[in-house]
């Protein structure tokens, strides 16, 4: 055909053309990629460089390699406590904000419901607040409640505030699942919940743990809530942690970029480990509609 | 056609025609699914916002015991009051001109991305993770780790640009007002780009192969087809990148807060940082909260615009 003559005619330059264009490509990518991950490969060397070496540059590499400021790091009880913390939190909030949003997109999505642009009002709007508008009632009400300085507290603050992302993506999940399915379930006579749990819940699986853990994440990496609403160690977390790290006068490098790798190597673990899903997740609602 | 339209869904009942013997109708289950979780919203999500705009009207300080209503006497004090004004510009600032940058250089990555992904099948993995790691780093860690790349002495970009001679004197990056607020939008520029160039990828994929190569056909080149095929068909997600964006920079605390803490003398010091201090440093509930309201109702105000522009699509999805 046409086509085929074309590429005759030029096969060569053509050939040439696209390999230039490609090579330059693959370099720009490299680039960004050097530049993506950069700040991150920086800190991780830092991490082991002598203390001696911290403050001197050049030579970027140094002659030694250390693990004393993880020693360092690990041994004072703060940020060990601040991970477990974390964790605690992360995990609660996520299977919460699985359950309840996992409930609700169940409703909006296959349920009749009246006001239902009412509530999803409700769910974008929450998403939207600036966290600082709320930050002083909700300060006042979890005082109020006792619950200042508990796990508690955060635990229930991030699954609100992490909620409208679960009921999202959720209810996008449940929706591409086909109607037949449930409806089937229905006739056979299950009632909505059973309908729910035996066959709308394993289809979603793949979506029910995306959901679960972006909200990890959030909760993981969250700062002004767990900044206000705790006040000792007991109920500090990571990124608290990490802020407040303790210095004279100058910071503690070394022990900082210590500290920071591993308060981020659990994400970066499951970002890494997910990735597909996040981006899949991530992307279904903004993409689709 | 849609079954959880509710009227038309067929009637639940068992294969014999004999109907199921049910407690709770669908509709009452519906409420007892949603129940638990607008609960919570209310409580901890609206209530908060209520109690907002009420403190916002009285003058509280707890330390001296004083508690009182005021009406929008705070609100008129920030009329007036500078640093509001300053945290503003701040604010406007560091969100234009980082959402800006975001979305063009997202489309861009996300060129390149769909590029190579065109001469070559089948994904490349590593990308996505380069993608994703600035994205999942936890915002206080990202900002300390910057803060030590823009340490004046030992920090890699004054070594690196001493290396190749672009400048003599170590730059003090945090310490100089013009410097701190760029350090801060690059900073952001950094973390959150490569994840906007996500979304604008799933977009490039979605457009019709069929369409380049007709306009090739045509004769078109490659900037015609970007500016009269790929820009217009990528509207939508460029209008939702530009929505998200906006709301997240507008509010922007951990990031400017772990890297500057606002200073030097507050240049960089925006909405949410001073309300913060105003909040739990000086611990003026009321003012603080007159603050807070004041930027929860113009967030409002920018997700309203933005919902106009939205509107065809957020139609399609409710």
């Amino acid at each position: 055909m046409a086509g085929g003559a074309h590429q005759g005619e030029r096969g060569l330059p053509m050939r040439l053309r696209a390999g230039v264009v490609r090579a330059a490509t693959v370099g720009t990518l490299a680039f960004v990629t050097a530049l993506c991950m950069g700040p991150v490969v920086w800190q991780a060397l830092t991490s082991v460089k002598p203390e001696a070496d911290l403050l001197r540059l050049p030579p970027l590499l140094p002659d030694t390699l250390t693990a004393s400021h993880f020693e360092a790091v690990l041994a004072r009880s703060t940020l060990v406590r601040a991970l477990a913390n974390s964790f605690a939190v992360a995990v609660s909030s996520s299977a919460l904000a699985i359950a309840l949003g996992g409930l609700c997109a169940f409703a909006l999505a296959r349920l009749p419901i009246r006001g239902k642009a009412v509530i999803l009002g409700l769910v974008l709007v929450t998403s939207m607040f600036p966290p600082i508008a709320v930050i002083s009632p909700l300060y006042l009400l979890v005082r109020a409640l006792g619950l200042r300085d508990t796990l508690g507290a955060l635990i229930l603050t991030h699954t609100t505030y992490a909620l409208p992302l679960a009921i999202w993506i959720l209810t996008g999940f449940f929706r591409q699942l086909p109607g037949e399915l449930y409806w089937a379930a229905r006739l056979d006579g299950c009632g909505p919940l059973r309908a729910l749990f035996s066959v709308l819940v394993p289809p979603a699986l793949p979506g029910l743990a995306v959901a679960a853990l972006l909200v990890f994440i959030y909760s993981w990496n969250e700062f002004m809530f767990a900044l206000t609403l705790t006040a000792s160690e007991a109920s500090r977390t990571a990124p608290v942690a990490i802020a407040l790290f303790p210095g004279l006068h100058e910071v503690p490098w070394g022990d900082m970029a210590a500290a920071s790798l591993l308060v981020t190597v659990p994400v970066l673990l499951l970002a890494l480990f997910f990735q597909r899903h996040i981006v899949a997740g991530l992307t279904v609602g903004s993409v689709k509609g | 056609m849609n079954p959880a339209g509710g009227e038309s869904a067929p009637v639940p009942g068992r294969r014999d025609g004999s109907r199921p013997r049910r407690f709770v109708s669908d509709e009452a289950w519906s409420y007892l699914c949603v129940g638990p979780g607008l609960f919570i919203l209310v409580l901890l999500g609206l209530l908060p916002i209520l109690g907002a705009i009420w403190l916002s009207a009285q003058r509280r300080l707890p330390i001296f015991g004083i508690s009182e209503f005021v009406g929008l006497r705070n609100y008129a004090a920030l009329m007036g009051d500078a640093r509001f004004w300053e945290a503003c510009r701040t604010t406007l600032y560091f969100t234009a001109v980082s959402v800006t940058a975001e979305v063009i250089l997202g489309i861009g990555l996300a060129l390149l991305l769909h590029g190579t992904d065109e001469s070559r099948t089948g994904e490349r993995p590593w990308i996505r993770v380069m993608i994703l790691i600035p994205w999942a780093l936890p915002t206080v860690v990202s900002a300390r780790m910057w803060e030590w790349l823009y340490h004046s002495e030992a920090g890699l970009f004054n070594y690196g640009l001493r290396a190749v001679g672009l400048i003599q004197e170590p730059i003090n990056w945090l310490g100089d007002p013009f410097w701190a607020i760029h350090a801060a939008i690059l900073m952001d520029v950094w973390k959150t780009t490569p994840f906007a160039s996500l979304l604008f990828l799933a977009g490039l994929k979605a457009v019709p192969p069929d369409l380049y190569l007709a306009a090739r056909v045509d004769g078109a080149g490659a900037w015609t087809s970007f500016r009269h095929i790929t820009l217009p068909l990528l509207g939508p997600i460029i209008l939702v990148v530009l929505v998200f964006r906006t709301m997240d920079a507008f509010r922007v605390f951990d990031a400017v807060y772990v890297l500057t803490g606002g200073g030097p003398g507050n240049t960089t010091e925006t909405l949410s940082i001073y309300a913060y201090k105003t909040l739990f440093q000086t611990l003026q509930f009321g003012y603080g909260s007159a603050l807070a309201t004041g930027m929860f109702l113009a967030v409002l105000a920018l997700t309203a615009g933005h919902m106009v522009l939205l509107r065809p699509y957020l139609r399609e999805v409710s």
